[in-house]
């Protein structure tokens, strides 16, 4: 694996076009410039890179697979299918690469405690595992009805040596989870560092998340010109905040011929009220540190928002998804529950790959978009993470009885 | 000199918060009246927020009792509720909220409506001396003070942000988020004294303020004190009963604030 390029990205004025910023209260101005400058200055530190890249290596088992789905192609018959395998990495999901990365950036900051908030919890187990691993305190804050579905997870980041605090304000879901978080963290700043888990919040984490999850289309790229010499004419990946998105999409941005579709997570649909489609339903506004799209009222309250996907049901995207969004470069669609649950088994079945149901929302946009698709054209969709932590609930909707 | 900066002319300024439509509109026009007849020197009027990251339960919760009163609440039944006080009170007024709720009305639009309604000022946790710009020439232009927050963790910011203030300089007493406490940070007065080298501004200390001893600790550090939780908490408990006790309470804190000569 080669080294991964943290200056991808040129502009690290952490604005995109309008969306960006850093709207959050002054008693963490200071930490997030601290934050700002140690990462710009680390991100071309040697030592740094040399201790990342052994991490991403031996510990998260990088790089990770970019496997051809054969039977899914065939079955589809359309273009051909390529799942890049962030399942196969350890802890299950794509999260470790930014963790990898935040961590490292704590550690050499003098920090001796992790915070994190988490939906699913992948983020969380992610989290408690790199403070395992640098002997850091580490405490997750997750909504009550995340801990509630979840469990398994609440259970491992225990395991891991991690507090788990079941946010119980709000709607108890990860937007309030982010809200305890943050003002966990201006009660203590000194020897904290927040480790936010997506592309969202203020500047410099869009940009530093963005860095560490570009790993993912920095290796698919290059695996795929290794395997057929050319560049994608698709990139489908799964939409929460947007970290395996933008992580997904950010070394096929300048190449205009790669199309690159976020799958939002529809709920019970885009027209209803039980839906986490943010840039479909949403509009502009300001919240959680950035300007970005949210699903909000008219007077500016953040909606409670829904879908069967613990780590998709948050009321924003990441500032450079909504860029992308407005400027037409990416496209982002709404996937239901029920075609997210129906992906999930079809990909079990066709492909023997149990995959998390976020990443499920992407695999169901395949499905749509690939039978449309000319059979010398290719699809790389993203694979989140791993869908173990998922088999519970999905028997629930089911309607079969599992528990012991 | 703005009609806040004004506020603080000869006297320690006492500057109790409460939440807007907590428990409806007539008790929040109530209350404020209360509060403006206990001597009161500016309000400020809280717009509730679905999720306030600068506030600790006790405002969470004001803030969740008033939307839950009207799920919508629109910006513009806060302005009748402004409307409704001005009849009856020509107390100052500063509206406390997250920058999304300005956003969504549209800069122009509310700071043209607060001028109309004589809200003289603006404090918005969410918005930092960076990001201010993008408000400021609508508030300069309606004469909306921005009223900015220093914390004892502002370092080298403090002369910038204080430089830049107008109305009065909003001195966050500690870390965390608003509630009430029994500490505070020990610089406080170093970081006063700071401020007041490089402007006339005044300062109010806000964030744990509830005793009456408090009130007059902070207010020999600073020009004024504010308090939220303490006062939120009277509207949580008395409710309709709420005017009086909201009355006796400034009456006494507004006096604690002036226990020493101005110097
Ligand atoms: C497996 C998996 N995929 C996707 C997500 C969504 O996050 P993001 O949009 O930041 O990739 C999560 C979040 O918890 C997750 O666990």
């Amino acid at each position: 694996m080669t080294e991964l390029n943290l200056n991808l990205n040129k502009n690290t004025t952490g604005r995109y076009g309008d969306y960006g910023g850093q709207y959050i209260p002054e008693t963490l101005m200071n930490e997030l410039d601290r934050m700002t400058k140690a990462y710009e200055h680390y991100k071309n530190d040697p030592e740094f890179k040399t201790e990342l890249h052994d991490l991403l290596v031996d510990y998260a088992n990088r790089p990770s697979l970019l496997y051809y789905a054969e039977r899914m192609t065939k079955d589809l018959g359309g273009a051909q299918i390529y799942l890049k395998r962030e399942d196969l990495n350890h802890t299950g999901a794509h999260k470790i690469n930014n963790v990898i990365g935040q961590a490292l950036l704590a550690k050499h900051m003098g920090k001796t405690r992790l915070i994190a908030e988490t939906g699913a919890g992948q983020h969380g187990v992610a989290t408690a595992t790199i403070a395992a691993y640098f002997g850091m305190e580490c405490e997750v804050f997750m909504g009550k009805k995340d801990t509630d579905r979840q469990k398994l997870n609440v259970y491992r980041m225990e395991l891991l040596g991690a507090k788990v605090h079941p946010v119980t304000s709000g709607s108890m879901v990860l937007k309030d989870a982010i809200n305890a978080a943050l003002q966990d963290w201006t009660k203590r700043i000194d020897d904290t560092y927040y480790l936010m888990g997506s592309a969202t919040g203020p500047h410099p984490y869009p940009l530093m998340v963005r860095d560490f999850q570009s790993v993912i289309s920095q290796e698919a790229k290059t695996q795929l010109k290794e395997k057929t010499g050319k560049l994608p004419d698709m990139v489908v990946a799964c939409v929460g905040g947007g970290s395996n998105a933008i992580g997904s999409f950010a070394n096929f941005i300048d190449d205009p011929s790669v199309q690159l579709v976020g799958a939002e997570a529809a709920g019970k649909g885009v027209e209803t009220e039980l839906t986490a489609a943010t840039v479909e339903r949403g509009s502009n506004g300001i919240f959680h540190g950035m300007k970005s799209m949210f699903l909000q009222n008219k007077t500016g309250q953040i909606n409670p928002v829904y879908s069967i996907s613990a780590g998709l049901d948050y009321p924003g995207v990441g500032p450079e998804h909504a860029y992308l969004a407005k400027t037409g470069r990416a496209q982002y669609v709404g996937i239901t529950d029920d075609e997210a649950v129906d992906a999930f088994e079809y990909i079990a079945k066709m492909e023997g790959i149990v995959a998390a149901i976020e990443s499920c929302h992407a695999v169901a946009y395949v499905r749509k978009i690939a039978p449309k698709m000319r059979k010398d054209q290719i699809i790389v969709c993203t694979l989140s993470g791993r869908g173990d932590k998922d088999v519970a609930s999905i028997a629930k909707y089911r309607g079969v009885d599992i528990d012991d | 000199m703005t009609k806040l900066t004004d506020a603080f002319k000869n006297k320690k300024a006492f500057i109790p918060f409460i939440a807007a439509n907590d428990p409806d509109f007539e008790g929040t026009v109530n209350n404020v009246v209360a509060l403006a007849k206990g001597g009161a020197d500016i309000v400020e009027i809280g717009i509730p927020f679905s999720d306030p990251i600068a506030d600790g339960p006790v405002i969470q919760a004001a803030d969740i009792r008033a939307l839950k009163a009207d799920p919508d609440l629109p910006m513009d039944t806060i302005f009748d509720i402004v409307k409704a006080i001005r009849q009856q009170t020509d107390v100052p007024l500063v509206f406390l909220t997250y920058l999304n709720i300005v956003f969504q009305y549209g800069y122009e639009a509310f700071t043209a409506r607060c001028e109309e309604l004589g809200i003289y000022g603006l404090v918005i946790p969410d918005m930092p001396l960076e990001e201010r710009g993008e408000l400021e020439p609508a508030a300069k232009k309606h004469n909306v003070d921005l009223i900015p927050l220093v914390t004892p963790v502002s370092g080298d910011r403090i002369e910038k942000i204080a430089k830049a203030a107008t109305g009065f300089i909003y001195v966050v007493s500690s870390l965390g988020v608003t509630g009430e406490r029994s500490e505070f940070a020990n610089d406080l007065s170093e970081l006063v004294t700071r401020i007041r080298k490089v402007t006339d501004v005044p300062t109010a200390i806000g964030f744990g303020i509830h005793t009456p001893e408090q009130a007059t600790e902070m207010a020999q550090i600073a020009d004024g004190a504010i308090v939220g939780s303490a006062c939120v908490n009277i509207v949580a408990e008395y409710g309709k009963q709420a005017p009086t006790k909201l009355l006796d309470y400034t009456k006494q804190m507004k006096k604690a604030v002036n226990a020493h000569p101005v110097r």
